[in-house]
């Protein structure tokens, strides 16, 4: 584990009020989720859960199908699709176009996707200026922050460090009720709106058959990203295809329940193309920035690729007792919790931070509520597979792997497990019954020392039960 | 360039070739449930209201242009160009703008004034939702921009829900590059999960039901 | 099917809980079977499967595959160990063919302990007694990967003298989770202490659970906290009388 993880975690733990807010805003969105998925408020809630998974696993293994499907028709409308191979190639054409047009003001929607490219701070450095709309994200663009939640972004701010936030970087009068703190920010960025000469928003879903980008949200700062400037810049990973216009009816009865635990967000946004003859408002200007930045390397494993179906809906962060300690920031890339301990290994490399997919006691909450079933543990599990044969090529952690190998040979040698036992009993301290609390230097060491750290040690039972059993 | 690469990339990975077919796609899932109006509208009106809404009915168009007319007394408004708030007379109301076509000044007048009156394509009982497809009839901003939002709706555009707008319209680009779906009041819970209505959108939500 | 089963008592109940075994014995010996313990067993591996290591998985379930050939039914006391035959061991031997037969084969056989009773046994009174108030901690293998929800508080209805009271969040991991309770010490434990305050909440003397390691991680950190509930496995309750 690198010691940047252990620390985070460490320092995450021991702050007792990031503890108590992570742990009742997931537990709030936990519960929504939980009311509006039960028997009966959704009776099909499985059956769109499967077919969610067949659509998605579909369109993965014909992906290339539905791209060029997709950019088809994004072009019958008007618009452009633009292929980016990774962050740079996505800044390069985001600032090309803006200097073509003179572009100086872009306002952005919440979109995960440009997070994981870092485009607000590559725009900036080219003398772009670029703001979030979405308050989260607004929140911690201005707190120079990561998003701690793919949902929630600013799940860890309180309305104080909100207040300190805006009083330093937005000069106002400090306010501290929320409802206040919101038409403060409404009215900063209202103005943005106005001016702004490009949107960029990133796309909920991709769809092939009429070439649409859906948005889904709640505030209104998409529906204004995209209808108030003159250019429109969608940018999406391209797992984001789904075959048909039709399928929304599935995915939108799974997205906004498994996320915020409302029965639809707010606005769901189907924008296909600029604004057409005689419609009034809408941009002259769309394009469709497809970004593959790693998702290819997904792809030839078929069974680990189903991580690619993932709609960010965040259920997985909610339910997970994990995330719900150690929170979004102890997480080594922009995705946190579950679905980021899969991703993160796949995009980055299993060497980035080897511990990750082992930071999981693999209880399976995160596969049991993903809306479109993604075995998360079977991947979990797979990537622990995957990071012990890096280890191996590597000659990394030898002392385990020889630990293992003896695991192995005394569990398939019952007679020197059964002495292994009895020996391991007999150096056990005595606990006359009770739980023991410490044991002599010697021995406090490696597990037993980090067991001993927490907890308390079963005393050895005087014998085992093939012992037992034999006197029976 | 990026893109032959990519889509190399996709089909070496997946074991597909250029131009291959796709086989076995998931048949359509639309399931279209019977429900009478009246519960269709009983059920729009729970759920528009559960949201913070409002909602009101009323027997006929003459009815909705005097609810309109004093909902908006005293107040500035904008209406959008749909057929339905002309013949309703709403778009003649006093203190109602209408009739815009350049989009300058619908940015200004929205901008500006406290109430966009629009008439929705259709509405879905089950979620309490508005449907708004973008035409020379109705345009983006008229229900975007303003503090409030109020929607007239004759009865026959109310629709089950999703499973029933996406058997009517199975691909709403072929005739919109815009389709929202406005379920409620404008939100945000982002500071302390602490629920603040009117963020970017309306704050105010009204749905009219004519009929 | 006959009467005979065989026990798969797991390594952690050999070595640390033998009660436990030995009160799963007693109260299918009650119910009228005939109970063996293949001396040749072991572990199932999950340890190392758990930790990347499946080639020394493989070697261990291959072990385990062999133990229980000739065994009809197998009856195990713990949810994790029994998923880790039924629902992993075929990940393991995807391109073994003839091992894979095997597989599918012992996963028919292997059942966990309250399944056993309430399916097999179809039985949910065993005549157990115990005057207590307890709370049932549901193992994450037992609830997610074997669907167990039902079939331990059918049984734990039956014994007279007992009152349960469910724990809120009651499906909650305990924080145990194999080597990670020592690889992430300090979470695992902070896990666990979540866990503890939800049964405190119930008022419960006791915490029962069908799979020992999450009652070792229960327990561990009750001792710790110096309080004073015990854990008992789902068999020493049914086995009280």
């Amino acid at each position: 584990m690198s010691a940047e993880f252990d620390l985070k975690i460490h320092d995450t733990l021991a702050d007792a009020n990031l503890q108590l807010a992570i742990y009742t805003a997931t537990g709030r969105l936990k519960d929504k989720r939980i009311e509006v998925t039960a028997d009966d408020r959704l009776p099909d809630y499985q059956e769109l859960r499967t077919q969610a998974n067949a659509l998605k696993k579909h369109a993965i293994d014909n992906l290339d199908h539905y791209l060029e499907e997709f950019e088809r028709n994004v072009e019958a409308h008007g618009g452009k699709v633009v292929y980016c191979k990774d962050a740079t190639e996505v800044s390069d054409f985001v600032l090309d176009l803006a200097r073509r047009r003179g572009a100086r003001l872009i306002v952005k929607s919440k979109s995960m996707t440009t997070e994981e490219v870092d485009l607000n701070e590559r725009l900036e450095h080219h003398g772009l200026e670029s703001v979030e709309t979405d308050l989260g994200e607004y929140i911690i663009q201005l707190a120079h922050e990561k998003p701690y939640h793919i949902v929630a972004p600013a799940l860890h701010k309180t309305r104080y460090d909100v207040a300190d936030i805006f009083t330093k970087e937005l000069h106002v009068a400090r306010e501290t009720v929320p409802e206040k703190l919101t038409l403060i920010a409404r009215g900063v960025l209202r103005e943005k709106f106005l001016k702004a000469d490009i949107g960029i928003s990133g796309a909920n879903f991709l769809i092939a058959d009429s070439g649409a980008v859906v948005l889904v949200e709640n505030e209104g700062n998409a529906r204004l990203t995209t209808s108030a400037p003159k250019i429109h810049i969608a940018v999406a990973g391209i797992e984001k295809v789904i075959p048909r216009a039709q399928d929304l009816a599935v995915f939108l009865k799974l997205l906004a329940r498994s996320a915020t635990g409302q029965l639809l967000s707010v606005y769901t946004s189907f924008l296909a193309g600029p604004r057409r003859t005689g419609e009034v408002d809408g941009p002259e200007e769309f394009y469709v920035v497809l970004l593959d930045n790693g998702r290819t390397k997904l792809l030839p494993d078929r069974s680990k690729r189903q991580s690619l179906y993932c709609i960010r809906c965040g259920a997985c962060l909610n339910a997970c007792p994990v995330y719900r300690k150690i929170g979004g920031h102890s997480f080594p890339w922009v995705y946190s919790g579950p679905i980021g301990a899969i991703i993160t290994p796949q995009f980055m490399g299993v060497s980035h931070e080897p511990a990750l997919p082992f930071a999981s006691s693999l209880c399976g909450a995160c596969g049991e509520v993903c809306p479109v079933k993604i075995d998360i543990p079977k991947v979990l599990l797979e990537l622990r597979s995957d990071v012990k044969k890096s280890e191996a090529r590597e000659g990394q952690n030898r002392i385990e792997k020889l630990a293992f190998r003896v695991f192995a040979w005394v569990m398939t040698h019952p007679r020197i497990y059964e002495l292994a036992g009895r020996m391991a009993g007999s150096m056990a301290p005595a606990g006359d019954g009770k739980w023991i609390h410490s044991v002599p230097a010697p021995m406090s060491v490696g597990p037993m020392k980090a067991w001993l750290s927490q907890r308390d040690l079963p005393p050895s039972p005087s014998r085992s039960f093939r012992e037992m059993w034999r006197q029976r | 360039m990026s893109r032959d690469n990519i889509l190399h990339k996709v089909r070496t990975a997946l074991g597909r070739s250029a131009g291959q077919a796709v086989a076995d796609v998931p048949p359509v899932r639309l399931r279209l449930p019977e429900v009478a109006m009246e519960d269709r509208i009983a059920l729009m009106r729970s759920r528009v209201e559960a949201l913070a809404g409002k909602t009101a009915r009323v027997p006929t168009m003459d009815a909705a242009r005097e609810f309109v007319a004093a909902a908006i007394a005293g107040k500035t408004a904008v209406a959008s160009n749909a057929p339905y708030l002309e013949e309703c007379g709403i778009a003649g109301l006093p203190g109602v703008r209408s009739g815009i076509r350049e989009v300058a000044e619908l940015t200004e007048v929205c901008a500006r004034v406290d109430i966009g009156i629009t008439s929705a394509d259709y509405a879905l009982s089950d979620t309490g939702t508005l449907v708004m497809i973008a035409s020379p009839a109705e345009s983006r901003l008229v229900s975007l921009l303003p503090p409030a939002h109020l929607a007239v709706v004759p009865r026959e555009r109310i629709l089950t829900g999703l499973d029933e707008l996406f058997t009517l319209l199975p691909d709403p680009a072929a005739q919109t590059s815009s389709m929202v779906l406005i379920t409620g009041p404008s939100r945000t819970a982002d500071i302390e999960q602490i629920l603040v209505r009117g963020v970017h959108g309306p704050g105010q939500v009204t749905v009219v039901i004519v009929g | 099917m006959g009467n005979q089963v065989s026990l798969f008592v797991t390594c952690m109940v050999d070595q640390l809980f033998p009660k436990v075994g030995i009160a799963m014995a007693d109260v299918l010996e009650r119910l009228g079977y005939r109970v063996d313990f293949p001396e040749q067993q072991t572990c199932c591996g999950q340890p190392a499967y758990n930790s990347g290591y499946r080639a020394e998985a493989r070697t261990v379930a291959r072990h385990f595959l062999k133990t229980f050939q000739a065994s009809e039914t197998i009856v195990v006391p713990s949810g994790s160990c029994t998923a880790m035959v039924t629902h992993h061991f075929a990940d393991l031997f995807q391109k073994e063919p003839e091992t894979l037969a095997l597989v599918h084969a012992m996963e028919k056989k292997v059942y966990e302990f309250a399944t056993f009773l309430t399916e097999v046994a179809c039985v949910e009174d065993v005549g157990a007694r115990m005057e207590d108030v307890v709370t049932f901690h549901d193992g994450c293998h037992a609830l997610r990967e074997l669907g167990i929800k039902s079939a331990p508080r059918r049984l734990l209805a039956h014994v007279k003298g007992l009152e349960l009271r469910e724990m809120a969040p009651a499906e909650e991991c305990c924080g145990f989770g194999g080597t990670f309770a020592v690889k992430f010490a300090e979470l695992s434990g902070a896990m666990a202490r979540t866990k503890i305050d939800a049964i405190l909440g119930t008022g419960a003397h006791t915490v029962v659970s069908l799979d020992p390691s999450c009652l070792m991680q229960i327990q561990g950190a009750l001792s710790r906290a110096g309080l004073n509930l015990r854990t008992m496995h789902l068999a020493e309750v049914l086995a009280s009388r």
